[in-house]
């Protein structure tokens, strides 16, 4: 199905839902269901110093994305969650897009000892220890045009069963319906130099998008240990992008989504001022960059120390190292597939909470350098600002970022939290 | 920020365990060393915490600096007794608002170090954290993190001073001398009156001794005809003139808390 047909059957369904929620709780005595309405709207614009490698690339980009959130929960242990979302961006219209982030119903109970959670809609599940990456978080697929950084999330449709007691938390996930990652468009930044097809996306199964996908996660925290176990198996979240001429002689590019299995561990052990962390996987079915099917493994391991109070002063500094590691190397479709990371936190405890993150991630396999620098600082109750810059340095050609080697970007983001 | 919200909560629990004090007077050791009573005294009002089984409250906070300039945070808690001695809690920040639906889950031990986890709701992540972070103030208040963990009787050395009326009451007035190395005093002064044993005043020494704030706390009010629950608490820094006011709200005794509310899944839960 064709990315915008997604997003506007996600908002109609979102508009929809909310209404029928509101008429519902109106109708069947307001009193009984508590509501609460929050969310953000945030005012953004991007400045590339650099003139784009590519024709159509704007060195300028603002826009603004608002979402609010519903939460109604009724007497007795249910509740549901409305979160649409939705971005305006004056530069790519790729980038202008809306999502369902979560609509889901919520329901628990007691399970002998311990407890059971059913989760029914869409929704957003985080899984993973690390900072530079998030290797093994699988369930939701990519907002990659919201960020580079790859933190935002689509929306995904699922049931979502969690079983827990003293003996960990168990969890069981259905997956309903695939979502295709974003890609930028022509006058978008940090882009291949052919824009990827958003309307002609391919799969293995012949369900296309439509092959419910299965997903099981053990956890368990046991004294300063906490990890994770996870096995998915389902069409990808991460594409495999193919060339396609058309009947024309048009060249371009399109996302193909195949079958893997994919098992996973994440952990961290908390000790004093230390957090070690470890993420790990096995994939199998998946196609690396040169289209064949390997199966492979990854990790990201490292680790973050804080010094508090540091000069006397109420600031902390915390040193974060992390090693990204992929075995196929030069046959990676990921851009962590030999790469070091190293980051300052300093969080200088104000009125403000302003809180600085510097970083480097250095590419151990070419030249590569991506410098990235972030400061955030509250404004007032209300505001909060964020000011952020990203520096591709010596980016070789052999690099498989080597299409963005001229987007280095500095940004800021202005948010009003209500 | 993370450090802030896991600071602000901590302040919380030390307040609970500052506060929740028994009516009921126990009889003192007569003719004890000045340590002896001192020790004794905080015993007596560990014990007379004991046995609120579960509450919930709101909690604001407001923090000026010395121009007067005034910034605000607000959080709900909640707090399960366990029976191991420690407790459960967990704090749901609502304002700033840029902080709202973040939450901190709390597993304290008796003898070994709390277990945290934050939620962060951008993300849906729920981030273990570490809780040997001793040090500093908080959300720029004038409350440091050591001012909020527990109070436990075995983190002080105690020296007993004198009796002195305090108001209409009459107060104990107890020195005490941090055990951490990590510590930012070197002692604290404790007043608390005979007959109830709450807590009405802290004057907190720095490391080089001198007078650095002094906490004062009013409005108690009885609760279970067992709690007694101071509703404000202000916190005055003498060096920067800055102060922080922390109001309690809308307390609640024996609710129908779960043990599953404190868990890592209850955790993600939480609005």
């Amino acid at each position: 199905m064709p990315l915008r047909t997604a997003f506007h059957r996600a908002a109609i369904a979102a508009v929809s839902i909310w209404a029928t929620l509101l008429l519902a709780g109106a109708s069947y005595g307001a009193e009984s269901i508590e509501h609460e309405f929050s969310g953000s709207l945030d005012v953004d614009g991007r400045w590339y110093p650099q003139t784009g490698a590519h024709p159509e690339q704007r060195a300028h980009a603002s826009g603004f994305a608002a979402e609010p959130k519903l939460h109604l929960k009724g007497e007795g242990d249910w509740s549901f969650t409305v979160a649409p979302f939705f971005r305006y961006d004056g530069a790519d219209s790729r980038r202008t897009h809306a999502d369902l982030r979560e609509a889901y119903l919520l329901v628990f109970g007691e399970a002998g000892d311990g407890e059971w959670e059913l989760r029914l809609g869409v929704d957003r599940v985080f899984w993973g220890v690390t900072e530079s990456q998030h290797l093994v978080d699988i369930i939701n697929q990519t907002d990659l045009v919201e960020h580079p950084n790859k933190e935002s999330k689509l929306g995904q449709p699922m049931a979502h069963l969690t079983w827990s007691a003293e003996w960990g938390i168990l969890e069981f996930f259905a997956l309903t319906y695939h979502r295709a990652r974003t890609y930028p468009g022509s006058h978008g930044r940090l882009r291949s130099s052919i824009i990827i097809d958003d309307e002609h996306v391919s799969y293995e199964s012949a369900a296309k998008e439509w092959r419910v996908d299965l997903a099981a996660r053990y956890s368990h925290s046991v004294g300063p240990f906490d990890f994770g176990l996870s096995v998915f198996d389902g069409t990808s979240r991460d594409p495999f992008i193919a060339p396609h001429i058309d009947e024309r002689g048009a060249l371009s590019l399109r996302q193909h989504y195949d079958k893997i299995r994919q098992f996973s561990l994440d952990a961290q052990l908390t000790v004093e001022s230390w957090l070690l962390k470890l993420e790990a996987l096995h994939r199998e079915g998946a196609r690396n960059l040169l289209g064949m099917k390997e199966d492979y493994a990854a990790f990201v391991m490292g680790g973050e120390y804080t010094f508090n109070s540091i000069f006397g002063s109420a600031a902390d500094l915390g040193l974060l190292a992390e090693w990204n590691y992929d075995e196929r190397r030069e046959r990676s479709n990921s851009e962590f597939q030999n790469d070091l990371f190293y980051a300052v936190r300093l969080a200088l405890n104000d009125t403000q909470s302003t809180e600085v993150i510097a970083g480097v991630l250095a590419d151990a396999d070419h030249t590569t350098r991506t410098l990235s620098i972030e400061l955030k600082r509250r404004l007032s109750d209300q505001w909060s600002m964020k000011l952020e810059a990203i520096v591709l340095m010596d980016v070789e050609e052999e690099d498989i970022i080597y299409d963005t080697r001229r987007d280095s970007f500095v940004a800021l983001n202005v948010t009003y939290n209500f | 920020m993370h450090a802030h919200l896991v600071r602000t909560a901590l302040l919380l629990l030390a307040i609970c365990s500052y506060i929740l004090v028994h009516p009921q007077a126990t009889p003192r050791a007569e003719g004890a060393t000045p340590e002896e009573k001192g020790l004794q005294i905080a015993r007596d009002t560990r014990e007379r915490a004991r046995g609120f089984d579960n509450f919930t409250a709101e909690q604001s906070m407001v923090l000026r600096n010395k121009h007067g300039q005034e910034s605000r945070r607000q959080l709900r808690v909640k707090v399960l007794e366990t029976d191991g001695g420690g407790n459960k809690s967990l704090f749901v920040f609502d304002r700033p608002r840029d902080v709202r639906g973040t939450a901190l889950l709390v597993h304290t031990h008796k003898k070994k170090n709390d277990d945290q986890w934050l939620y962060l709701p951008a993300l849906k992540r729920v981030k273990r954290i570490s809780s040997s972070n001793q040090s500093g103030s908080f959300m720029g208040s004038e409350f440091a993190y050591e001012d909020m963990g527990t109070q436990e009787v075995e983190k002080f050395r105690y020296r007993y001073l004198r009796d002195e009326p305090c108001a209409k009451l009459t107060c104990t007035v107890v020195e005490r001398y941090p055990t951490n190395k990590r510590s930012g005093y070197t002692r604290q002064i404790v007043w608390q009156d005979k007959g109830e044993l709450r807590v009405w005043k802290v004057q907190y020494y720095d490391r080089k001794n001198a007078h650095l704030k002094t906490l004062t706390l009013a409005k108690y009010k009885l609760y279970l005809d067992k709690y007694w629950q101071a509703r404000e608490m202000n916190m005055v820094n003498h060096l920067t003139g800055k102060s922080t006011v922390l109001s309690w709200n809308n307390y609640k005794f024996r609710t129908k808390l779960k043990a599953s509310e404190f868990t890592r899944t209850g955790l993600k839960r939480v609005r």
